[in-house]
């Protein structure tokens, strides 16, 4: 025997190596193609979702996240490991395609690999068959002895999804020593005679076996030719039929997930897709209540979980000890589809989701931050769950006692706080103003900005300060400007995000129809839930921009001039909110004012910008009771005081409540401070005379009186 | 079981600010109404006992057309039917003249048990007890927990002083005023009112209720109400000015003492 016998010739006592690995190939891709069929089973039964359109620009988000691994390095060690496997698995597709192949071809050789470029391609796959194989040693290394906390199970879930993760990583380092194998037979028996058809790349998995192989007999190296082979073979599609049982489905979804990840993250979903806010009203039932009521996509996010943890990392509430964490939410979904949805056997009545996998608290938990999104590499989408998950409880009218009253104190007043509509205003009459009252605003002002105030700064006294602020500054830079007054209803952003959507629709309409009738061209605000609701959720309102915007602009112009900060000594800290920031994007506006402060030292917490932490959420989480173990708005100051600061800036009047609320709780008042942009800014304002302020004050009251007969 | 909620339509204390005007009644232009709050529990406990043993629950208001806005929100929880009984003869009808009214519809149809909120937000917890009396059934009041024991009897617990409780049977019919916190009542929101919006609310007058006008109404009514006041602010606030522990420490001393702590 001189030469190596091809595997489809070799033959066994059962059946020539053709026949054999025909029967493995056709058994291995038919049993793949009937699960992935049953898989598909939910997602044709799921709500509709319509994720379609703009192809090209989805292409781009594919080649950005999925084969640009985007997200992968915001976790430095796992990330590159991922990067890695990913770019090897990559490499090694056409190289396992070929080997299948030859299984029962013997001379195939893949198109456009032969000569030179098969020689190439032969190294760099051996390459990447040892990089996986390291990394597969690695990762497993990782899970047994290092045991990162995000991979964790807490007790209630009585699961060791380690345990699954572990024998999978070995399924595939296996996978890559049985590939290497195979090619080192055949390059040690091909050495002796002239030039190699397969080479190795030196210091390669096949370079270093292939030189403990030279001293094997050559009948002993058919077996194992064979013998590698056939376990190539079982190892890969045991793997490909395996896969779609647990988090390695990623490995066939991720691409389809990130193609028909949502584009729009911002605007919230729909309550069914197709239907518009006319027709709800003939909607039978709202939200999520049973598996079904997901639409297709949201199942494939479940299929397509790699169940990496880096959601829970981020989740605030799973900080604090809440009952949610974003992860499970995901897994147990997927959990009770393979129950609900067996690859073999009848698919079974689901039941409601609540009381079974998912439990009311949980589902209120989420402050909707979206820093789990934000996080993850798969662009699984959680807010939209969420909300659609709490629509079908406030539709069965399972909603909290802590949250009826304010829901119902917005349906009646228009401010969860059942103060008098008429009294919206009253913050505007005060003497802390330097400005001469706020106009009220009606079609006949002519005003061409529309401050929308919202009802927390309205109505809480601590806020109303936000709120003075706010109006100095637009006076200071000229604008001419008012408010809605007793016109202005709650943005609703809290209430649509509560699932409360009939509520939030009646909402909206009223402010749009008051901003519309007062003919402003555009709108300010200094409450980034509002602002968040003004630009995503109404429709037909002019543009609206966030106060700290409006500040850097006119900074930038020169039309605001700080003085220096009176304490050298403070250390600032900007705490991003996350309707300003991670949902708009607004990180470097407010950084930009607090820059531009004359003797202002700033540090940057370590959790800021898109990783910043959420303070506690605001609206109707400010009534909600949650179960937690610790606010996490003390995590918060914690961090700030971490970072060595003793002022914490903020922009949103939510954020001021639960850091001020925490700086209390944590025992640091005195150590500790918040301060909101605006108030900041108005301290720090250079305004030309000073003196003129109080020659003012006496102005102020009778402008105010003159301006207080509302106009509504 | 077919389950009877007397339901009553209020100012909602909660989102009001209560205000005299010169004439001496409160000022009403601007007040926010709903349904009083533990007849909103009372009906909650009639849909959970229908949910469980089988039956309806009808919720019927003495008033006028304002005040069907809130039997369609319980409608909207679930009741089965509402009811609106409303007739001139009725306005200014006493506590005892509401009970008389309420009777003579009980008394039309049958219902196994009759339930009312404790007492009525603006009123005076009295037309549970003598819609009883004048029904001849048995009453209990301060009702915190109902169980169904067969299709005769049930077990009923009420709240007595100091936050302890009484068990006690009671034979069917009978009429139970409800205490708040007996249960969790559901979410109602617009788009459930607006659901129950079409749904027709039959109206009953005093001669479809043969009831005699001289018996109900103004004219009728022993207790007339002279005048409504705010009473003045009176002396016994006692601010703390000490740190926040010394002022926990004597928050505590003042509570035990007051017999708050045990």
């Amino acid at each position: 025997m001189q030469d190596l016998q091809a595997v489809a010739q070799l033959t066994s006592w059962l059946a020539t190596g053709r026949t054999l690995f025909l029967l493995i190939h056709l058994l291995g891709v038919a049993l793949f193609s009937y699960i992935v069929a049953r898989r598909l089973v939910p997602l044709i039964r799921g709500e509709r979702d319509f994720r379609f359109d703009r192809p090209w620009f989805r292409l781009g988000r594919v080649l950005k996240y999925w084969l640009g691994q985007w997200k992968q390095p915001r976790y430095r060690a796992a990330g590159t490991l991922h990067i890695f496997i990913f770019a090897g698995f990559l490499v090694l597709a056409i190289r396992a395609f070929s080997v299948l192949i030859v299984g029962v071809s013997r001379n195939f050789v893949m198109p456009g690999l032969s000569g030179s470029a098969g020689q190439i391609y032969g190294m760099v796959t051996d390459y990447a068959a040892s990089i996986v194989f390291l990394c597969m040693v690695i990762a497993i290394v990782r899970r047994v002895v290092f045991k990162p906390a995000r991979y964790a199970v807490p007790e209630r879930y009585r699961k060791r999804q380690s345990a699954d993760a572990i024998f999978l990583l070995g399924l595939i380092a296996l996978l890559m020593l049985a590939d290497s194998l195979f090619a080192a037979v055949a390059a040690t028996v091909q050495t002796p005679q002239g030039p190699p058809v397969e080479a190795v790349a030196v210091l390669s998995l096949p370079w270093i076996m292939r030189n403990v192989l030279v001293a094997v007999p050559l009948p002993v190296l058919g077996r194992l030719y064979f013998g590698a082979y056939l376990v190539h073979e079982l190892t890969f599609y045991f793997l490909l039929c395996y896969r779609p049982f647990g988090i390695q489905f990623h490995v066939e979804t991720s691409l389809f997930n990130i193609y028909f990840a949502k584009l729009d993250r911002e605007i919230l979903k729909p309550v069914r897709y197709g239907i518009s806010d006319q027709q709800l009203d003939q909607v039978k039932s709202f939200g999520v209540k049973t598996f079904e009521d997901f639409t297709w996509k949201h199942m494939l996010d479940f299929y397509s979980c790699a169940d990496c943890g880096r959601c829970s990392d981020n989740c605030p509430a799973n900080a604090v000890g809440r009952p949610l964490s974003p992860r499970f939410i995901t897994t147990k979904a997927r959990d009770y589809s393979f129950e609900h949805y067996p690859v073999f056997g009848r698919v079974k009545n689901g039941k409601a989701l609540l009381g079974t996998i998912y439990s009311a608290d949980e589902i209120w938990s989420c402050t909707t931050c979206g820093a789990c999104e934000q996080e993850c590499p798969l662009l699984v989408e959680y807010i939209d769950k969420i909300v659609d998950l709490r629509r079908g409880l406030v539709d069965e009218g399972n909603v909290p006692q802590s949250l009826q009253k304010p829901l119902k104190a917005l349906e009646a007043r228009g401010n969860p706080y059942g103060k008098m509509e008429k009294k919206r205003a009253d913050w505007a009459s005060s003497r802390k103003l330097e400005t001469c009252g706020i106009k009220t605003l009606d079609h006949r002002d002519g005003a061409e900005t529309l401050y929308f105030v919202d009802s927390i700064t309205s109505y809480d006294e601590r806020m109303q300060a936000i709120g003075r602020a706010t109006a100095n500054i637009l006076d200071h830079i000229g604008e001419k400007f008012g408010i809605l007054g007793a016109a202005e209803r709650d943005s609703g952003h809290e209430v649509r995000r509560f699932g409360e959507e009939t509520l939030f629709l009646a909402l909206r309409d009223h402010n749009a129809e008051a901003i519309k009738a007062s003919g402003v061209q555009r709108i300010v605000t200094a409450d980034p839930h509002a602002y968040n609701a003004l630009k995503h959720d109404y429709q037909d309102v002019p543009p609206v921009e966030h106060l700290s915007e409006v500040i850097a602009r006119a900074v930038e112009r020169g039309k605001i001039k700080f003085n220096p900060v009176e304490n050298e000594k403070d250390v600032y800290t900007y705490h991003d909110p996350c309707y300003l920031g991670r949902h708009n994007q607004i990180y470097d506006a407010p950084r930009e004012v607090l820059d531009a402060i004359p003797g202002l030292t700033r540090v940057e917490m370590s959790r800021s910008r898109d990783r910043s932490f959420c303070c506690g959420g605001g609206g109707l989480m400010l009534f909600y009771e949650p179960k937690e173990e610790q606010r996490m708005g003390v995590k918060r100051v914690q961090m700030a005081a971490e970072a060595g600061a003793n002022v914490i800036v903020t922009a949103c009047p939510f954020c001021m409540v639960n850091m001020e609320d925490a700086i209390k709780v944590a025992g640091m008042e005195g150590k500790m401070t918040a301060i909101d942009l605006a108030e900041l800014v108005d301290r720090q304002i250079a305004r030309k005379c000073p003196e003129s302020r109080a020659e003012q004050a006496s102005e102020i009251k009778e402008c105010v009186t003159a301006s207080s007969h509302s106009l509504n | 079981m077919e389950i009877l909620v007397c339901v009553r339509r209020v100012p909602d204390t909660s989102e009001n600010e209560i205000e005299l005007n010169s004439s001496g009644d409160i000022e009403r232009n601007e007040l926010v109404y709903s349904i009083n709050e533990p007849d909103n529990y009372a009906v909650e406990e009639a849909l959970q006992i229908a949910s469980k043993v089988g039956g309806n629950v009808t919720v019927a208001t003495v008033g006028g057309e304002d005040d069907e806005e809130v039997l369609r929100r319980e409608m909207a929880m679930g009741a089965h039917h509402g009811v609106l009984i409303s007739d001139e003869a009725f306005r200014g009808s006493d506590g005892r003249g509401i009970a008389t009214i309420l009777k003579a519809f009980v008394q039309k149809a049958n219902y196994d048990l009759v339930l009312t909120g404790v007492q009525a937000e603006d009123g005076g917890a009295q037309i549970g007890g003598m819609l009883a009396a004048l029904l001849d059934y048995p009453f209990a009041s301060l009702v915190n927990s109902i169980e169904v024991l067969d299709g005769h009897q049930l077990k009923i617990s009420r709240e007595i002083e100091g936050g302890n409780k009484e068990l006690s049977e009671i034979d069917l019919p009978c009429v139970l005023s409800i205490q708040t916190g007996i249960n969790e009542p559901r979410y109602v929101g617009m788009r459930g009112i607006r659901q129950v919006a079409s749904v027709p609310i039959p109206t009953f007058s005093a001669a479809q209720l043969g009831i005699d006008g001289s018996n109900v109404g103004e004219a009728a009514a022993n207790v007339k109400r002279v005048d409504y006041f705010v009473p003045s602010l009176g002396q016994g606030a006692e601010i703390l000015h000490g740190s926040r522990e010394e002022n926990i420490d004597k928050v505590l001393e003042l509570v035990a003492a007051k017999g708050g702590l045990k």
